[in-house]
């Protein structure tokens, strides 16, 4: 199978190295290194405090390492450090390859305009002007991500909140980015709206062979999205490896603490 | 014959950091191969480690020293030191694994839950349907429960559902872990019949059977796991 053969050689997507920021002399995040691979789905799992949502900050150019760097392959196909990128360059990158899924809709959507105006925003921004193209590309994604097209014109402020997270994934896609940052994308949700939007990520990550960077400290949700898992405690990367077998046999005490610490359904 | 699995010398031990780091030894010095359409029935009584030697070949454990040998694309790859993403790509073009349970995804229905691993390798999603219908027709799921989720199934059905998941694929290497436990006899007759089309597909298969007869109708050798019982 050709396309098979084809992932087994490809070229990392993002590649960091020795990763570091500290703030004086609190170490936030400690020589981290690794490569993520197209259609790959990477979680990075840990504590309140041990330091990954500061990678992903590091990791998407929104905070400035204080060493180490990450570098991205570029549509073009040439990698490039994001510490030499310019403000355009990087403010383009976010709005057209990459997307970012805060744990908080608000935080990723513009709360008092329409939610067809939320994922066409995306689209003018990368050059669409035909309203119509712009109205039945947002509609489509709207039925991608459950969201009944009667709602359209209607603000996010009037959705509850997992309408407006399936949103925010929706404005996320439109552009159809190879990599997308998620972090606690089911944070502030009930179980079984959790359990929804999981499913619709899962189905979308596969079905456009997305890239994906999560943070979570759901180790269910690590288990159901990723195929990779970093566990980090105190800014470190303490065990890393296929998800399944970190969580089926962890070999770190801490891991083992995290694993040993879910209720059973 | 070239062998499909050539596992050597391989040894696990759980370290149990929660209970003092006390040392939980499995197995050690696990040595045999699988030859093309040949089933190797692991033995053993519980505890000798048979799941924990079936879970290594399929990397789902580590082992701590050995070799486990696949033969992936023609050529031979040690697992105990695979990428994560090599190991990726072995499971979805070289190695099958039918679980004791299946593991339900919310809201897929039974039909896609049995037919995705053909679509992950390319089939177009009606013929991996159809081929998905078949087998559940022959594991006698009724064709009404088709497009509900399993994760309503009786025990039965669920693992009905989930060795039609593990052998609708041509993948070259199978492993089953009492894939007939909580079965009737006309559905462990079906299974039997089953590994017998692998076999005559050349598919190498590794097996955990408890159940004396189904054994002795699918094991063409017989691994005693105690003989690599670990000095604890």
């Amino acid at each position: 199978m050709a396309d098979q053969d084809m992932l087994e050689n490809d070229e990392p997507l993002l590649v960091a190295k020795s990763l570091s920021k500290s703030y004086g002399r609190i170490a936030a995040c400690r020589d981290v290194s690794f490569a993520l691979y197209p259609g790959e789905v990477l979680a990075i799992v840990g504590e309140s405090g041990s330091g990954k949502s500061t990678l992903l900050q590091l990791l998407s150019g929104q905070l400035a390492a204080s060493g180490g760097q990450v570098s991205y392959r570029m549509r073009d196909g040439v990698a490039r450090d994001l510490a030499t990128l310019g403000e355009a360059e990087r403010r383009f990158l976010f709005r057209t390859d990459w997307g970012f899924v805060h744990q908080d809709p608000a935080q990723g959507l513009r709360m008092a305009v329409s939610a067809g105006a939320n994922v066409g925003e995306r689209l003018m921004a990368v050059g669409w002007n035909h309203y119509g193209r712009i109205r039945d590309t947002a509609s489509d994604w709207l039925t991608r991500v459950e969201i009944d097209i009667a709602r359209i014109d209607d603000a996010p402020r009037t959705y509850s909140g997992g309408m407006r997270q399936r949103l925010q994934i929706a404005r996320n896609l439109v552009t159809e980015p190879r990599l997308v940052f998620m972090d606690e994308p089911t944070g502030g949700l009930d179980v079984s709206v959790q359990a929804r939007l999981l499913d619709l990520v899962r189905s979308l990550v596969a079905e456009l062979h997305l890239a994906v960077i999560i943070v979570t400290h759901d180790l269910a949700v690590a288990r159901l999205l990723s195929h990779r898992v970093m566990v980090m405690k105190g800014g470190r990367v303490i065990e890393t490896g296929l998800t399944d077998q970190v969580l089926d046999d962890p070999r770190e005490p801490y891991t083992q603490l995290l694993v040993s610490s879910i209720l059973p359904p | 014959m070239i062998a499909m699995i050539d596992v050597a010398n391989t040894n696990k031990t759980f370290t149990m950091h929660l209970q003092g780091g006390i040392e939980l030894p499995v197995v050690s010095g696990v040595t045999f191969h699988v030859n093309p359409g040949e089933c190797v029935v692991l033995s053993g009584p519980s505890g000798a480690g048979k799941s924990s030697i079936l879970k290594m070949i399929f990397g789902n454990y580590r082992c701590d020293s050995g070799r486990i040998g696949i033969r992936h694309r023609g050529a031979l790859v040690d697992l105990a030191t695979a990428e994560p993403r090599q190991v990726l790509n072995i499971r979805r073009a070289t190695i099958g694994y039918v679980s004791q349970f299946l593991r339900a995804v919310p809201r897929v229905a039974t039909v896609d839950v049995v037919a995705e691993p053909l679509i992950v390798n390319g089939l177009a999603r009606v013929d991996a349907q159809t081929r998905a219908g078949e087998l559940l027709h022959r594991l006698n799921i009724p064709e009404r429960l088709w497009q509900l989720p399993p994760a309503t199934f009786s025990g039965g059905e669920q693992q009905r559902v989930n060795i039609a998941r593990g052998f609708i694929s041509d993948l070259p290497i199978l492993l089953l872990d009492e894939p007939t436990a909580s079965l009737d006899a006309a559905n462990r007759a079906v299974v039997v019949e089953l590994v017998a089309e692998k076999k005559r597909q050349g598919v190498a298969m590794v097996a955990i059977v408890h159940d004396d007869e189904i054994r002795h109708q699918i094991a063409d050798r017989i691994v005693d796991v105690t003989s690599f019982a670990a000095a604890a």
